[in-house]
């Protein structure tokens, strides 16, 4: 085993970066579908069901490939983004939307549990008490599902982190860039010789994962005895 | 005044009431599944009418003629739910003040809550968040307060807790009232008025005390339910024993009442399955109180037994026998009876 090198924490730093952002990017997105999926009965609902959990289901390559073409400079959508100056494809802000997509499932059902135990009852009673809509969400919705949130933000940053295959599906694997610790590895397993760095870089992840974990669980109990549950 | 006109389709039952309710507490009563609940759901825009009209004084709360449906946010609804609906993530204080502050001291000392203040809902005793659900209900300066069998998940011990807290209540804020309950001593202790509703209609309304001795009303009322209720005043100590002398309507009653000051006013139930009537004047009986009364009328009622009405003094009482006691006594309209009433007294009068 050897001590992480320079290649090693750029990678890391990338990878955390690529977390954060995919996971506050998933934050409201998955909120959003959440609520949908567990409040409102609409023509599509089941479709919405689909497609938010298709990336749980798919090989992340295949994943990555409809990225490709969709957010690809030869498509469409891409080329399009890329005249307003938005480039993803090969880019670190494409790896954090391949974590993203990934990650967006465990998001959606952490919070739509936790939606679910929620009583819509507590919210008919703050709406005969004055509250309008956006308030009774704020003030008495959010509170209470703020453990499922925050199961749900732990969960997609770690899926973030460890994201492989439609990231390297989508942006390549390119040092500085696009190459996050999961995409390290990969190449230092190909490397003669690398073994020492790949047990080096995976006790690195380990340590984060567990990090990541703990402090989940530290700040749930907290939001789980606020509302007393 | 409150005016409620609802229709509304639920699956295979049909809601269809329509009547109006004076200041002070109306008892929506009935048995359970007759739309009570589903009535002040429409009042609060919890529930939205297939068609009607719901007004409070001159403010328009739903008319599905004129297009209007306030939410409910807007509808100054007091809601106190049967199953309190504390925020569990907030103090008592933090509940309290969630809809407003209007008369918070006023409010707080007048349902005890002083103490509780800093504590949260899980700490509280069933007894404690009705008493902040109400609270909390009249801190955000309702047009009306909605309350649905506010004291049906308590014990008896705390019911008799919490009821001298909604009778002053009642007499400090003059604000109208729908209370909705299945328990007749809540009602005859708590109401003014009643709307008897029976399988999503009304099957009467009226003031209390004449809707709960009306025979007509006896065929939705249960025989443990039916019967007067009278206003009544203390007249002074009977003897020793701590019984004392009430004037009532229907004339004058003794009833134990240790420590009852001459002048003081009480609420009086004489239920149906507590009058006997005799032909002539009983005698060598352990009952204390006899009543000369006439028979107004004589109504079938649940299986085997009669309502008969009777007019004693100034007062309607219903007297609920078995068909063969009637036939026995030759009841009819007209007849001079001796009524034996059990009275009980069921809380300060109005």
């Amino acid at each position: 085993m050897t001590a992480p090198g320079p290649e090693a924490w750029e990678a890391l730093a990338l990878s955390l970066r690529v977390a954060t952002v995919a996971t506050l990017v998933n934050l409201p997105v998955g909120l959003c579908i959440a609520w949908l999926l567990a409040r409102r009965r609409f023509w599509g609902r089941g479709l919405l069901n689909l497609v938010a959990h298709l990336p749980l289901v798919l090989p992340p390559v295949v994943t990555g490939y409809l990225l490709l073409v969709t957010f690809g400079p030869q498509a469409p959508l891409g080329g399009w983004l890329a005249e307003h100056g938005v480039v993803l494809a090969f880019r670190w802000s494409g790896a954090a939307l391949a974590a993203g997509i990934m990650a967006l499932p465990f998001m959606v059902r952490a919070i739509r549990l936790s939606l679910e135990a929620a009583d819509p009852k507590l919210e008919d009673a703050a709406r005969t008490l004055g509250a309008a809509p956006v308030r009774v969400f704020l003030t008495v919705t959010l509170p209470l599902i703020w453990p499922g949130i925050l199961a749900g933000a732990v969960l997609s940053f770690a899926k973030g982190l460890g994201e492989f295959g439609a990231t390297i599906t989508f942006v390549s694997s390119i040092p500085g860039e696009t190459r996050t610790l999961p995409l390290l590895i990969d190449l230092a397993l190909e490397r003669p010789g690398g073994e020492a760095q790949v047990l080096g870089l995976s006790l690195l992840a380990l340590a984060i994962a567990a990090l990541a974990l703990l402090a989940a669980e530290w700040l749930s109990r907290r939001a789980a005895a606020r509302v007393g549950a | 005044m409150i005016s409620v006109r609802v229709q509304k389709a639920l699956g295979g039952f049909r809601l269809d009431v329509d009547f109006e309710a004076p200041a002070g507490v109306t008892v929506l009563f009935g048995k359970s599944g007759s739309g009570k609940t589903s009535v002040v759901n429409a009042v609060a825009g919890l529930l939205r009418p297939d068609a009607g009209r719901i007004a409070v004084g001159a403010r328009v709360l739903f008319d599905s003629g004129a297009g209007i449906d306030r939410p409910v946010h807007r509808r100054h609804v007091g809601y106190v739910f049967q199953d309190a609906r504390l925020f569990p993530h907030l103090t008592v204080a933090g509940n309290l003040r969630y809809g407003g502050d209007t008369d918070a001291e006023k409010v707080i000392a007048l349902l005890g809550l002083e103490g509780l203040l800093t504590r949260r809902p899980a700490a509280l005793s069933g007894g404690e968040r009705q008493r902040v659900a109400l609270g909390r209900a009249l801190m955000s300066n309702p047009a009306i307060l909605l309350m649905d069998e506010p004291l049906a998940a308590l014990d008896a011990d705390r019911k008799a807790l919490i009821l001298p807290y909604l009778e002053r209540l009642r007499d400090e804020f003059a604000l109208p009232i729908l209370y909705v309950t299945h328990d007749v001593a809540e009602a005859a202790r708590l109401g003014s008025t009643m709307v008897l509703l029976d399988n999503g209609r009304v099957a009467r309304s009226g003031p209390l005390g004449e809707v709960l001795a009306d025979p007509a009303a006896g065929r939705t009322l249960s025989q443990r339910d039916a019967g007067a209720v009278l206003p009544g005043r203390v007249e002074g100590a009977e003897d020793e024993d701590g019984l004392v002398r009430v004037s009532t309507p229907a004339g004058d009653l003794v009833l134990p009442g240790q420590g009852m000051l001459p002048g003081t006013l009480l609420r009086l139930r004489i239920p149906a399955q507590d009058i006997m009537l005799s032909d002539r004047r009983p005698e060598g009986l352990s009952a204390l109180n006899v009543l000369p009364a006439r028979v107004l009328s004589v109504t079938g009622a649940e299986a085997g037994r009669v309502d008969i009405e009777l007019a004693a003094g100034e007062a309607r009482l219903l007297a609920r026998l078995t068909r063969r006691s009637a036939r026995a006594l030759d009841l009819r309209p007209g007849a001079q009876v001796h009524a034996v009433v059990k009275a009980t007294a069921i809380g300060p009068g109005l």
